[in-house]
């Protein structure tokens, strides 16, 4: 059941991200150089830890689902994989906007966790063709685990390659407060962290029970109805979650 | 062993034969320098700019190799008569590694002359003996990150597609610690020590994958 | 590295902000898509349930 516990979560969400902003707004002193652009910060970089700790779980999960063949492990991967690119496209827009307000242009490439950001997110945008382009419900899932199996061990490699390349040319132009955090910051910082793990839990087991409900209606509609009364589901990049639409015919 | 050296025997025997892939990527690494020249605007690179055309020439070079690495085996029927016998299935994705790296250097025996010839400004011996060790080094990574994207697009509808779509990411930071390491080999001004951090970093990453294929790849296989 | 005068700054700072938002609301909404179309099926099955129930054998 994923549904439950849902409404405590949602509430902290809520409570914790508002908390964050407020926070953000009324008691994060400014930032020496960037001054008020810093604010930005707060929003873009845990988003960023977010997703990619997102991509990470959701290459465990897949590890899991090779182990035990359980799809129900292949559809949480979907899902958490699926939400950590959501997030990507915000880190890479909040990262652009940045990028404008304190350099002038939309991107730079002297920022080198944005930069592996972007490698981490063209890799993980192959996710959902490839998933598409396999027909076979069970081998689309194993061969979609095997992609984020790997996909998620190159996020940290990447991470470190591209910081090696950076390293003496250029100077981090978007860090935080150039150096360690004073505890105003810091604080801030992990509040709204903080609210970002929780939005990503919240969203994800809403996904997760939406998609248990829509499968649980199939089936019911499969035992009412009879294999007539079942509409054909198309093909689709979205795992099953393991209950078999209905006979396949190859 | 023995599977593997005779996986590995086959495919360079087919290769040699049917003529596919190896001379269609040196002829594409050269036409490329080609269309750099036109690109650029430039008649002779040194320094980071060499560096960056010859190891994106490769790269791209590579991608069709790798675009071909399985249709062989998937049009006609050889995975099925691999699985039924009683060898070990991490076999096939040694040999094909194998192939693709000897393919590879096939490739680079042909490209890095024509290099040489075609657009590089210092002159090509003080490339040597250090541009032999790192494109090893690059080539083992090329190799088995590309029969790994190969294997997961093969089953795919747009194979083609796919898999330098995955391939390319997976691939850039060889092409990072590729370039960084052959750009001091081709200043002007004269050859200079490579960083063997670079050489550190491909190794790496080729352990890594290396492990990471050889744990996955059975998924691959199973039917 | 320059910083900018409040009011330019402001205006990057609420982008930011209102890009997350944003995301977020576009998601409740695809959500909301699939919440209705659930609540369409319920219906329907219900009713394929109540056609059964007096003649059928459950």
């Amino acid at each position: 059941m994923y549904g439950k516990g849902l409404r405590p979560l949602s509430i902290a969400t809520c409570l914790t991200l508002t908390a964050a902003f407020a926070l953000v707004f009324f008691y994060a002193p400014l930032d020496a150089d960037q001054g008020f652009i810093q604010k930005i910060f707060y929003v873009h970089v845990p988003m960023a830890i977010v997703a990619l700790g997102g991509f990470v779980a959701g290459a465990i999960m897949a590890v899991q689902h090779l182990r035990t063949g359980d799809r129900r492990w292949d559809l949480r991967s979907y899902v958490a994989i699926h939400l950590s690119l959501v997030l990507g496209v915000g880190v890479l827009v909040t990262g652009a906007i940045w990028a404008k307000a304190a350099w002038g242009h939309w991107w730079v490439w002297d920022e080198p966790t944005l930069v592996s950001f972007l490698i981490v997110f063209l890799l993980y945008a192959t996710y959902q063709p490839l998933r598409f382009s396999i027909e076979d419900p069970e081998r689309q899932a194993r061969y979609a685990s095997v992609f984020a199996v790997t996909a998620g061990a190159f996020v940290p490699l990447n991470f470190l390659a591209v910081r090696l390349a950076e390293q003496l040319t250029h100077p981090r132009v978007l860090g935080a407060t150039g150096g360690s955090m004073p505890g105003e910051f810091r604080f801030t910082f992990l509040v709204a962290l903080a609210g970002m793990v929780l939005l990503f839990v919240t969203l994800w087991k809403y996904e997760m029970a939406s998609k248990h409900a829509t499968a649980q209606l199939r089936s019911l509609r499969r035992k009412l109805g009879g294999e007539e009364a079942l509409i054909p589901a198309g093909r689709s990049a979205a795992p099953s979650a393991g209950l078999p639409a209905r006979p396949t015919a190859d | 062993m023995s599977t593997w050296g005779a996986l590995v025997r086959k495919e360079l025997l087919l290769e040699i034969r049917a003529r596919e892939s190896v001379p269609a990527m040196a002829l594409f690494s050269v036409t490329t320098y080609v269309v750099f020249h036109f690109g650029l605007d430039r008649s002779s690179l040194d320094g980071d700019l060499a560096s960056g055309v010859l190891w994106v020439t490769l790269l791209f070079a590579a991608m069709l190799g790798v675009n071909r690495l399985f249709v062989a085996d998937r049009e006609q029927g050889g995975f099925d008569g691999f699985l039924l016998a009683p060898v070990d299935r991490s076999a096939l994705l040694l040999a094909k590694a194998a192939s693709l790296f000897a393919y590879l250097v096939a490739v680079e025996l042909v490209a890095i002359p024509a290099f040489a010839f075609l657009l590089l400004g210092p002159s090509p011996a003080q490339l040597l003996p250090e541009l032999v060790g790192i494109l090893l080094l690059a080539n083992a990574g090329i190799a088995v990150i590309g029969t790994l994207a190969s294997a997961l697009a093969i089953q795919t509808t747009a194979r083609d597609l796919i898999a330098p779509l995955v391939a390319l990411p997976l691939l850039i930071p060889v092409v990072i610690a590729g370039a960084r390491a052959t750009t001091p080999l081709m200043l002007e001004s004269g050859a200079e020590a490579v960083p063997a951090k670079w050489a550190a970093v491909l190794g790496l990453y080729d352990l890594v994958f290396a492990l990471l294929a050889y744990a996955v790849f059975d998924f691959l296989l199973e039917d | 590295m320059p910083a900018l005068p409040l009011d330019e700054a402001g205006k990057y700072v609420a982008g930011a902000y209102i890009v997350f938002v944003a995301l977020i609301l576009v998601y409740v909404a695809i959500m909301a898509v699939k919440l209705a179309r659930i609540e369409r099926e319920l219906e329907e099955l219900n009713e394929l349930a109540d056609q059964r129930t007096p003649g059928g054998t459950a």
